[in-house]
C-alpha cells in the first residue's frame, strides 16, 4: 500500500504530497511525540491530533510513510510550507483516529 | 586511524519550535555517509530526544556528533539545572516538564529511555546548578 493508496480513500484529503509512491508498512497512532519516537517504525502511517511544528521533525526522524491528522486538525501555512521543504506526506481526515485506523486496516 | 569525522552544533534554548533542527542536519549529513538506515534512525532520534531535553530543561546547550570507524558517538552538554536523582529520570514516565511544554506533545517522560532504548551506551554525568553532559554511542559492527 501507497500514501496514493491511501488518498483513494474519499475520506482522506492531500495536505501535502511529497512522495505518494512512498510505500506504508503499517500504522502507528500516538499524540506524545516522544511515545511515537519510541514506538513509531519506518514506513508507518502516523495517525495524530497534533498540529505543532514539532511533527514534522518527528516523522523525519522515525521515517513515517506519511502523517495522518485526525479529527480535521489543520496546519497553519508556515508548517504546510515547512512540511513540503522537508518532503514530507501529510494527510488528513475528518473522523477521529480510532475511525482512520479502521479504514486504513481495511486497504493495507 | 583516519581522524573521526565531527559535527558540532549549537542547541538554542530560547526557540523550541527549531528544536530538531541539529538532528535533522545529523540524519542528512550521516544519509550522505551511506550509513545504514536504522543506525540513521537510531541516531537521529536519540539525539532529537537530548536536543528537546536541552530545550526544555537546560535553555539550549551544545550538541556534538562524532563518526568513528566502529561507533557514531553524540555528546550533549548543557549548563542547565542538572539532574537530582538520575535513576527516576530514566524511568519511563517519569517527567518534570510543565504543562505547556505537554500540550505541545512533550514531557512524557521518555525521552531519556528513548536515548537509552536506542543507543549501544549511554553516560549521564550530572551535577545540581552546574549542568548534564550526556554522552551515547551507536554500534557499527
Amino acid at each position: 500500500m501507497t500514501v496514493n493508496d491511501i488518498l483513494k480513500v474519499n475520506d482522506f484529503k492531500s495536505v501535502v504530497l511529497s512522495d505518494g509512491d512512498r510505500e506504508v508498512s503499517g500504522v502507528y497512532i500516538g499524540d506524545l511525540l516522544s511515545w511515537v519516537m519510541g514506538k513509531a517504525n519506518s514506513g508507518d502511517a502516523w495517525i495524530t491530533i497534533m498540529s505543532n511544528v514539532n511533527i514534522l521533525a518527528v516523522a523525519s526522524l522515525t521515517d513515517c510513510a506519511c502523517i495522518i491528522l485526525s479529527e480535521g486538525v489543520t496546519l497553519s501555512d508556515e508548517i504546510i510550507a515547512t512540511a513540503k521543504e522537508k518532503g514530507i506526506n501529510v494527510l488528513s481526515f475528518a473522523k477521529s483516529s480510532f475511525d482512520a485506523a479502521i479504514c486504513l486496516n481495511a486497504i493495507i | 586511524m583516519p581522524e573521526a569525522l565531527s559535527f558540532k552544533f549549537d542547541v538554542d534554548g530560547e526557540d523550541f519550535t527549531c528544536a530538531g533542527q541539529a538532528s535533522v542536519i545529523v540524519k542528512k549529513n550521516l544519509r550522505q555517509l551511506g550509513l545504514p538506515p536504522e543506525i540513521i534512525r537510531r541516531v537521529s532520534i536519540a539525539m532529537y530526544e537530548g536536543e528537546i531535553n536541552m530545550v526544555i530543561h537546560a535553555g539550549g546547550g551544545k550538541a556534538e556528533v562524532n563518526v568513528y570507524e566502529d561507533c557514531i558517538e553524540i555528546v550533549l552538554i548543557d549548563n542547565g539545572p542538572g539532574i537530582k536523582d538520575i535513576e527516576q529520570a530514566m524511568q519511563e514516565g517519569f517527567s518534570t516538564a510543565t504543562d505547556t511544554i505537554r500540550s505541545l506533545g512533550f514531557g512524557a517522560g521518555m525521552g531519556l529511555p528513548n536515548m537509552k532504548r536506542y543507543t549501544d551506551y549511554m553516560d549521564i554525568k550530572s551535577q545540581v546548578g552546574v549542568g548534564t553532559t550526556i554522552t551515547m554511542k551507536v554500534n557499527l559492527t
